[in-house]
């Protein structure tokens, strides 16, 4: 049985104009101890998918599901009490901009211990131990005063990290990263993608990781989907995709990687697209 | 911390200097002489008339005038009243009291109803709730003081007569300044029925300053957390499982009283211009009627050193404000 499944799933938004169907009958599902990567590019979806999930979805968006199930459980059906003891506790999530996603006006010990208090029932001083075990653990250096420092105080690779330490803190069993590299430099994105590697072997939880990079695609996931404009192109395992991609905007996304460049231009998925006409 | 106290009260001084300037200039611009008015309708024959000028310092020239001013204040000595003679710094202090007193119940006031109501009208944004209590929000703000002071006297002074018209509390009460706060003392004499006096002397007056303040500081509020609650950090807050009650009351709530607190912090200033004429309508005796008294008077000293000692109150409260700012956001404490 998939720890993670649903069916059909559709996000529509209320604006001004009317509605914007943002997911449009997406398939999603994942094991026990997956890597399952959604590509695709912005706008394609991917995100607010996963933030139907976690419920995190602002009151203009209206989702329907065939089926949205975690371990057998319905969370569609869930009142937000129920949810929440999934939410946070069994699945937990990291988002793209990690120095925006931490409080500015709290220390970020206070915000792990907040999880580890409220969400696990322990004491101040249990959380605390929890927390500096849990800040060695994603490699943050000097933990004791880097639990005492504001998110203003640390890089956004420390920030990620302080991010990661906070999704794992409760032992979860599905953690979604949404684009967890992207606002990082080019060195640290390699750092943090290893850490997440490392955790998910480790605590044996499944991992969902949201991106437009193909390259974290090839290195990270075991099976891939890939979106575009809130639908499903194609579903595989990572080796087939990248060695006989079936559906025309997976190649087109492959030929758009950087090491396709020909001269001074950086290869698009249109490019790929007006190619295929030309044929 | 200690830094950042001193660089904020380095700001004060020129500041300061600005109003005395300010505070000089605008009382010799007012229309009317101070000599002629002492002399009430018996007038005064010019060699007395210019030997009195001469006697207060205003025939000096004026730059000279406002030296010798300067000169004084950095002495402590804020000058006499005219008509009663008094030091003007004793008149202050033994007015003020009943001016602080009605402006904190004010500000309490306005605080403890508009923070709420501003993040409930955030929470609930479109709701009738939200709509209703802007609305009435605005029209507290649009409503002139003096003229909502008025109708307020009317329903609940007199045709319900719940509450007195004027005054701090009655007069059959006497008892000993011990603070100057009427609350307090009253409650301190032991005398029955003085609290519960000075209280309803209390609550209209309040009630009317408050209303400015109150819905200024509702819709600052929902402003603030409508802003905040569409931030990044309150989402994670909603990821990591927190029930809304945490993420609003701490998570937002937090980030959003740094322009509230501002807010607040400004309104005192429009507060002791309120107290002006909410202490004039209902014959409080504090610093705002005393200052409008003086104006009439023409009393030089009083309105000078005045405007000095409340605009140096406004800026203390800005300080104090300011070093809030920097106890609830880390950003500003750090820089």
């Amino acid at each position: 049985m998939a720890l993670l499944n649903i069916r059909n799933l559709t996000v529509k938004f209320a604006t001004a104009t009317g509605s914007f169907t943002a997911v449009d009958g997406i398939d999603v599902s994942v094991d026990k101890g997956e890597v399952l990567a959604i590509v695709g590019e912005s706008g394609s979806g991917k995100s607010v998918s996963m933030l139907a999930v976690m419920g995190l979805l602002p009151d203009t968006a209206t989702i329907t599901a065939d089926e949205m199930t975690y371990d057998g459980q319905d969370i569609s059906n869930m009142t937000a009490v129920q949810r929440r003891k999934l939410i946070g506790r069994e699945i937990t999530m990291i988002f793209q901009e990690p120095v925006a996603s931490l409080n500015p006006s709290f220390t970020t010990g206070f915000q792990i211990e907040e999880v580890l208090r409220l969400n696990l029932g322990m004491s101040r001083r249990e959380a605390h131990a929890r927390a500096l075990e849990l800040y060695r653990a994603v490699g943050i250096p000097e933990p004791e005063e880097k639990l005492k420092a504001y998110p203003h105080q640390m890089s956004g690779g420390q920030c990620q990290r302080v991010m990661i330490a906070m999704a794992i803190a409760s032992n979860p069993r599905l953690l979604i990263a949404d684009e967890p590299t992207t606002a990082l430099d080019v060195t640290i994105q390699k750092q943090i993608l290893d850490l997440l590697m490392k955790l998910q072997e480790d605590y044996g939880m499944a991992l969902i990781l949201i991106t437009h990079d193909m390259g974290v695609v090839a290195e990270t996931a075991d099976r891939v989907v890939v979106q575009y404009k809130g639908k499903k192109m194609e579903e595989a395992d990572v080796l087939s995709l990248f060695e006989n991609p079936q559906h025309p905007y997976t190649r087109a996304l492959l030929s758009a990687l950087p090491e396709n460049a020909t001269g001074d231009r950086l290869p698009t998925v249109s490019d790929f697209f007006t190619q295929e006409a030309a044929r | 911390m200690i830094r950042f106290i001193l660089s904020k009260l380095l700001y004060l001084v020129p500041t300061f200097l600005g109003i005395t300037i300010i505070a000089f200039s605008f009382v010799r611009i007012l229309p009317g002489d101070p000599v002629l008015l002492m002399a009430g309708e018996r007038g005064v024959t010019p060699e007395r008339h210019a030997e009195l000028t001469a006697q207060l310092g205003y025939d000096k020239p004026v730059v000279l005038q406002y030296f010798d001013f300067l000169g004084r204040l950095f002495h402590g000595d804020f000058g006499n009243s005219l008509v009663t003679k008094k030091p003007v710094l004793t008149e202050f202090l033994t007015l003020f009291p009943a001016t602080v007193e009605l402006g904190l119940c004010a500000i309490i006031i306005a605080t403890l109803i508009g923070v709420p109501v501003g993040v409930l009208a955030a929470i609930k944004r479109g709701s009738w709730f939200d709509q209703i209590s802007m609305t009435t929000a605005l029209i507290g703000f649009s409503m002139p003081i003096f003229w909502w002071g008025l109708l307020l006297i009317i329903l609940f002074s007199g045709i319900l007569g719940w509450t007195p018209v004027s005054g701090r509390i009655d007069l059959l009460y006497y008892f000993p300044d011990v603070t100057g706060f009427m609350l307090i003392d009253s409650l301190l004499s032991g005398q029955k029925g003085a609290f519960t006096s000075a209280l309803s002397h209390l609550i209209l007056p309040s009630v009317v300053l408050a209303t400015i303040p109150l819905a200024v500081i509702a819709r600052q509020t929902r402003s603030a957390m409508l802003e905040v609650m569409g931030e990044d950090y309150v989402r994670t807050a909603r990821a990591k499982g927190m029930p809304p009650s945490r993420v609003i009351g701490i998570h937002a709530l937090r980030n959003a009283m740094i322009p509230v607190i501002t807010t607040i912090g400004l309104q005192i200033g429009v507060l002791m211009a309120g107290a002006i004429l909410t202490e004039t309508i209902f014959s409080w005796p504090g610093i705002g009627k005393w200052m409008i008294d003086s104006i009439s008077r023409r009393d030089y000293p009083v309105v000078q050193s005045g405007l000095l000692l409340i605009a140096g109150l406004v800026m203390l409260v800005n300080l104090l404000v300011d070093l809030t700012y920097g106890l609830i956001n880390p950003r500003i404490r750090n820089t």
